[in-house]
């Protein structure tokens, strides 16, 4: 069983929902990025998303957009983002990191060297943002043959015989994209959320997570109580790219560390569990 | 589907040669080029698109509508010229110039925005969005939303809005908005990435009209069937003109839309060969240059797979070209597979030499040429003392340069 799995299911055991923080490696710093994780595991994050940068992420927003340039100002790489979880995983073996990127770096890496870096350097899947279910299977079959999960997104738009096609490939969990928009993207309305995670429930086994419109503890409450995992992501980079800009960087650890601990509390006291199944 | 890997299995494709051409295949790849490497969120609008696309490019009512629209909105069918005097001093082969600088808003661009503003309109959006890069194509786009009573919006890299003031103030007098991209390099790439957010989030109102034949599928099979017209009035004209058809055809390749264009109703003509002319801007060997296809490699960008231009890690490298129009680090998939499969060749002329057809067709013939057609000009000067009197080579001349007055006079040391 994957280590994404494994999480999961004790999670449903507890009847509690996973909160999935997504930062971009590398922004400000990749020494900052290793030192976020642990931070953010002490929180009470379930499972970590680690944003490869790359030069054109036409599904992000502006936030992402900025951290990704801060990042490959930096020189970050593919190979980085490895390094990095590999640091991560000395010290941590339990927690899910899950890449979510863009396909060029990969293939740049080679499908097969991908793979097994990353299994190697103790990542659990990828959410290759660019690659839907009907593009790159060698890549596909390269990941999956490391024993990798590979999440796929779902949109507002996604029709049965999509949510079908994702299903036959897609492992770990699923992210549905609450809104239709770009990350960052301004508000989501539950109710819209919850009908159509019904929909998606009753063609795909794997857990669904909630990610792009979540902002703060009241929306990722509301968000628990329909969903699997409640994923924020620009929440977050904001407040590093503010703290980054104001030169306080030190304090960075500080804020993200608090204000997932506000998420968590807020889930928590509204918690039904998981749903998927 | 196939993959690359499958496709390059197989080998070079016969299809090219032996079969009829018929590419893309239903997910609209070209061999291992094109298909859909989009995020989900587009899924849903690129579908209802291709059905679009589909429905309309087979409906004899909508056919007749754009052909209308081309005849007395662009004014085609646009001449071919034979440019004697040119040919005579160049001393070899006979150069035919197929005068999409004559086209309404002066380049080739606008023979696509019209065809897919009336497919805006029947799909019922209301507002359509574009990205540009030397303005042209925005200027195309704004022109047909003012006709067409659309909401325009054209996003710009903002080193481009500040390069190209005069077809920025074109399209706000056209009623565009034009938005400034300050993102990644500020340029063509950057301003493609912001629309297509810009559509995922405003979908339900919203029609995007790519410039060239990239992004994913339907746009680099919808464009090429919307430019198509050029090497389909060119061909019979040629006929028409010399009897035969050309030894050669010839355009320059930004994106790629002109070129295929004018490459594809010839592409069944195996006697025919097809020069695809990329921008070398301070040279190949300098790094400094728009040329995927000739110094680039196969990777994926803005959802296609085709040739780009990257680094080590898979970054897209910013590009160089003295045409803003030629500056973009990819291509259209069509083309990458036309290269791998030999039906078609591709070069790179530098900034320089672009510079030196721009004069001289402009003494020679008195026809001021865009910068961007200026590459594939330069490249027939050098092909044609090497061909006989007898031969022919057929050139898209794909645009005027009025645009570029500022660029050359500043070449010259002039602040116009
Ligand atoms: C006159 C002209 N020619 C050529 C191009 C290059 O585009 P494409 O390669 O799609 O024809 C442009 C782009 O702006 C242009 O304005």
């Amino acid at each position: 069983m994957s280590r994404i799995q494994t999480r999961f299911e004790r999670l449903r055991d507890q009847g509690r929902t996973a909160l999935i923080p997504f930062i971009t490696a590398g922004d400000p710093s990749p020494a900052m990025t290793l030192e976020l994780m642990h931070r953010m595991v002490a929180a009470g994050a379930d499972l970590i998303e680690l944003g490869v940068p790359f030069s054109d992420p036409i599904a992000d927003g502006p936030v992402i957009q900025r951290a990704t340039e801060r990042a490959l100002a930096q020189g970050v790489s593919l190979r980085d983002v490895l390094g990095i979880v590999r640091r991560f995983r000395e010290t941590d073996s339990e927690t899910p990191v899950v890449l979510m990127g863009y396909l060029n770096p990969i293939e740049v890496m080679g499908n097969v060297a991908f793979a097994e870096a990353a299994r190697e350097a103790g990542m659990d899947g990828a959410l290759i943002v660019d690659v839907p279910p009907e593009e790159s299977h060698d890549l596909v079959d390269a990941i999956k043959a490391q024993g990798l999960d590979l999440v796929y997104l779902l949109a507002p738009t996604s029709d049965a015989a999509r949510i079908e096609a994702i299903a036959e490939v897609a492992s770990g969990f699923v992210y549905y994209v609450s809104v239709k928009g770009v990350t960052g993207a301004s508000t989501l309305d539950i109710d819209e959320v919850s009908a159509k995670l019904d929909t998606i429930r009753a063609r795909i086994a794997l857990p669904v997570g909630v990610g792009f419109g979540i902002r703060d503890a009241a929306t990722a409450a509301q968000v628990a109580r329909v969903a699997d995992a409640v994923i924020v992501g620009s929440a977050l980079v904001g407040r590093i790219e503010t703290l980054a800009e104001q030169g306080q960087a030190a304090r960075i650890p500080t804020v993200i560390g608090d204000f997932l601990d506000e998420l968590r509390t807020a889930i928590d006291a509204t918690d039904n569990g998981g749903q998927y199944g | 589907m196939a993959t690359r890997a499958d496709d390059l299995a197989q080998g070079v494709p016969p299809a090219l040669t032996a079969a009829p051409y018929q590419w893309p295949d239903a997910c609209g790849h070209f061999g291992p080029y094109g298909g859909m490497f989009v995020p989900e969120t587009l899924m849903h609008p690129l579908t209802e698109l291709r059905q679009a696309y589909e429905r309309y490019l087979a409906d004899p009512d909508f056919l007749r509508e754009l052909d209308a629209d081309l005849r007395h909105y662009v004014g085609r069918p646009s001449p071919v010229y034979h440019a004697e005097r040119w040919s005579r001093e160049l001393g070899g082969a006979q150069l035919f110039l197929k005068r999409e600088d004559l086209n309404h808003t002066g380049a080739h661009k606008v023979n696509n925005t019209i065809g897919q503003a009336l497919l805006a309109r029947r799909m019922g959006k209301t507002r359509i969005i574009a990205e540009t890069g030397a303005g042209q194509h925005g200027v195309a786009s704004a022109t047909v939303a003012a006709r067409l009573g659309l909401e325009c919006v054209v996003y710009m890299g903002e080193v481009d809005v500040a390069r190209q003031e005069a077809n920025v103030y074109r399209m706000r007098l056209l009623g565009a908005e034009v938005v400034a991209v300050k993102s990644g390099t500020r340029t063509l790439k950057d301003a493609l990435n912001e629309a297509m957010r810009d559509w995922v989030t405003n979908v339900d109102n919203t029609f995007y009209i790519i410039g060239t034949v990239a992004g994913p599928h339907p746009y680099p099979a919808m464009v090429r069937d919307f430019q198509a017209v050029i090497g389909r009035e060119a061909r019979g004209q040629m006929v028409e003109q010399t009897g035969r058809l050309p030894d050669v055809v010839m355009a320059c390749v930004g994106g790629g839309s002109n070129a295929i264009g004018l490459f594809y109703p010839f592409i069944g003509d195996t006697e025919v060969a097809m020069i695809g002319v990329e921008a070398a801007g301070d040279g190949l060997d300098t790094g400094r240059h728009a040329a995927p296809l000739c110094a680039g490699e196969p990777g994926v960008l803005h959802g296609n797979r085709t040739y780009l231009m990257e680094d080590a890690n898979g970054q897209i490298r910013e590009t160089h070209s003295i045409s803003a129009g030629l500056d973009y680090p990819g291509v259209g998939p069509e083309h990458a597979w036309l290269k791998d499969s030999g039906r078609a060749t591709y070069v790179a002329v530098t900034d320089d030499e672009a510079l030196a057809a721009f004069h001289g067709l402009t003494r020679t013939e008195g026809i001021i040429p865009a910068l961007e057609s200026s590459h594939a000009l330069a490249q027939a000067a050098k092909l044609a003392p090497t061909l006989r009197k007898d031969q022919s080579i057929l050139i898209n001349l794909s645009g005027r340069g009025d645009k570029d007055m500022q660029t050359v006079a500043r070449m010259d040391g002039l602040q116009l």
